[in-house]
């Protein structure tokens, strides 16, 4: 809770319900004949409306981006330390959107919405909705708020792919697109990381194939194994090393025991919790299977696995670029090992045999994929540079 | 505009694609940009100069050019710049052969290690030279590949490179007749034109 709220904070802020109703074909080919979405803005927009920025959200994110919903709230939004007045996407010169996507669970349309034609939760039967879907419904949005171009469409990992995907499929609509930690696909590897978490939430016995808001439970235990799985891929070694080892100056050195403190100082000789780093584990994951859908996060695994958006284009990601005329900004970090450099620079490659104008920085940080979310000072830096050069560009 | 800059920018077309390796703060394809409407990009590793990019809306991609520029494709860009930065790569040689097949034309200033003070100054002392232009020690320096203008001009010959123009200024930067008459002697920035035979 905050005592009050810090004056770089966009305060207290209240989400806002779109309705749309004209139905919404996937690219699965089934349609949403209508549909909501959630969406959260902070600052104002100007008179030429040209100064809006949109955030995308990555796999468990959702539209509550900066600031608090109320004064009880123990936490602000997901990327709170980079967006607010004086922050990289500062409110005082942004109009910034951010919004739930299609699927999400808060408070778009998705799984746990009534589907009208059965008047039952959609459960399973939401349709599976792509990058690609997400970003038409965001457009749709775009259009809803009189916005012709998006000073900025940014996002991080999989909201990333979806600036990506806007760049690719409405490059009138957006003068920057701005990609941290993402990448142009998924490797063999992600999938698998995905896969597992799948599994474990389908055979949690609570899952009920997918109807479980029917049987009144949730596979609370498949969620939490899903999560404990995929925060592993989101830190690096050397996080789990500063977290958990001896202390925290220590780690590194030689007496550090490599970030696996005991959680007592006495092994139980059983199958019990003895290191700190599975307790945590065990109240990350069961943390988020409080908050979060299952069915959501099986679709928001899926969107991740199809992303792709050199399969239209016989398998060359530069041709997918050929019109993108924004220019591109990418960052990645050395730790992350979920979408390492490597993915960031075939980007950039890929970006540069099609001529576009890209700016690519490697952020030297131990946090892994979880930095982008992470004040680290160059990180801060490099983007409030960039975006006040975006800010500059609109009244020159 | 540092004066090897000022030469430099007459010899690159306006609406051309330049490709600045190791740009520094961006100040030079800022210019460029500004006045030739040029696309951009640089290249640079060192953190506080790429911020400095960013803040000017140059296009910076961080790569350490002594590590390859094979994400390049052939012939992208019209003319590709390498202002200063020669005497520190690895493989000198090798860049000069990328930076020609990357871009039509390239352009290249290095220091002149044949330059009368230099060659006084190890035949008085004995010792490698250190003045205001080339501040390092021998074991702290990041110019590790120092040539004169003689030698380049025997790598060009070698690689059969044609060299479109070649000038050498002094460290005020002005390029007198006599600088140029004697220009291992005298010069002490060499600027290259080049591009392939």
């Amino acid at each position: 809770m905050p005592a009050i709220i810090p004056p770089d904070s966009v305060g207290l802020v209240q989400p806002e319900l779109h309705h749309f109703d004209e139905p919404l074909t996937l690219r699965s080919g089934k349609v949403l004949p209508a549909y909501d979405l959630m969406v959260e803005t902070y600052g104002e927009l100007n008179e030429d409306k040209n100064n809006g920025i949109l955030i995308c959200h990555a796999l468990s994110g959702d539209h509550h981006a900066a600031g608090y919903n109320s004064m009880e709230d123990s936490k602000p939004g997901w990327w709170n330390e980079c967006i607010g007045p004086g922050k990289p996407i500062d409110t005082d010169l942004f109009y910034v959107v951010s919004i739930n996507n299609l699927g999400g669970c808060g408070g778009s349309t998705g799984p746990c919405s009534t589907n009208p034609e059965t008047g039952k939760y959609f459960g399973p039967d939401f349709p599976i909705v792509t990058v690609r879907d997400w970003v038409k419904s965001q457009r749709r949005l775009t259009d809803r708020l009189g916005i012709d171009k998006w000073a900025a469409v940014i996002g991080g990992s999989l909201g990333g792919m979806q600036v990506l995907r806007w760049a690719i499929s409405y490059p009138e609509r957006l003068n920057h697109a701005i990609a941290i930690a993402s990448a142009p696909k998924l490797s063999a590897q992600n999938i698998a990381f995905n896969e597992v978490a799948r599994q474990s939430i389908t055979s949690d016995p609570n899952f009920h194939a997918g109807r479980y808001l029917e049987h009144n439970t949730s596979p609370k235990k498949g969620l939490t194994l899903a999560r404990m799985v995929g925060h592993i891929t989101y830190l690096s070694e050397s996080a789990f090393r500063s977290k958990f080892g001896k202390e925290a100056e220590e780690a590194g050195t030689e007496s550090s025991n490599f970030g696996r403190d005991l959680r007592t100082g006495e092994l139980s000789f059983g199958f019990n919790i003895d290191f700190q780093v599975e307790s945590y584990l065990h109240f990350q994951g069961e943390r988020f299977s409080e908050n979060f859908d299952a069915n959501t996060y099986m679709l928001m695994t899926k969107a991740l696995d199809y992303f792709d958006p050199s399969v239209d284009y016989e398998g060359d990601l530069s041709k997918a670029f050929a019109h993108s005329d924004c220019k591109f900004f990418l960052m990645s970090f050395t730790s992350d090992w979920r979408f390492p450099p490597e993915r960031s620079r075939e980007l950039v490659e890929n970006l540069l045999r099609t001529n576009r104008e890209v700016s690519y920085i490697e952020i030297e940080a131990d946090q892994g994929h979880d930095a982008f979310l992470l004040p680290i000072p160059r990180y801060i830096d490099a983007f409030r540079n960039y975006l006040k050069k975006v800010h500059e560009e609109l009244s020159a | 505009m540092r004066p090897d800059l000022e030469i430099i920018q007459h010899w690159i077309a306006s609406e051309s694609r330049v490709l600045d390796l190791g740009c520094g703060d961006g100040s030079l394809l800022q210019y460029l940009k500004q006045t030739k409407n040029v696309s951009d990009i640089g290249l640079e590793i060192d953190p506080e100069n790429i911020n400095e990019c960013l803040s000017r809306g140059v296009n910076v991609i961080e790569q350490n050019i002594d590590h390859g520029l094979a994400n390049f494709q052939s012939d992208s860009f019209d003319t590709v710049l390498l202002t200063q930065t020669l005497q520190a790569l690895s493989n000198p040689d090798l860049l000069i052969d990328e930076m020609l097949r990357i871009g039509k034309n390239g352009i290249v200033t290095f220091p002149n290690f044949g330059n009368w003070k230099s060659r006084l100054y190890l035949l008085s002392r004995g010792r490698m030279p250190v003045s205001k232009f080339m501040p390092y020690q021998w074991y702290n320096t990041p110019n590790i590949h120092f040539c004169t203008v003689r030698d380049f001009d025997n790598l060009c010959l070698e690689k059969n490179i044609k060299v479109l123009t070649r000038t050498v200024v002094d460290n005020s930067h002005k390029g007198a007749w006599y600088i140029n008459a004697w220009p291992n002697w005298l010069g002490e920035i060499a600027i290259y034109h080049l591009t392939r035979n």
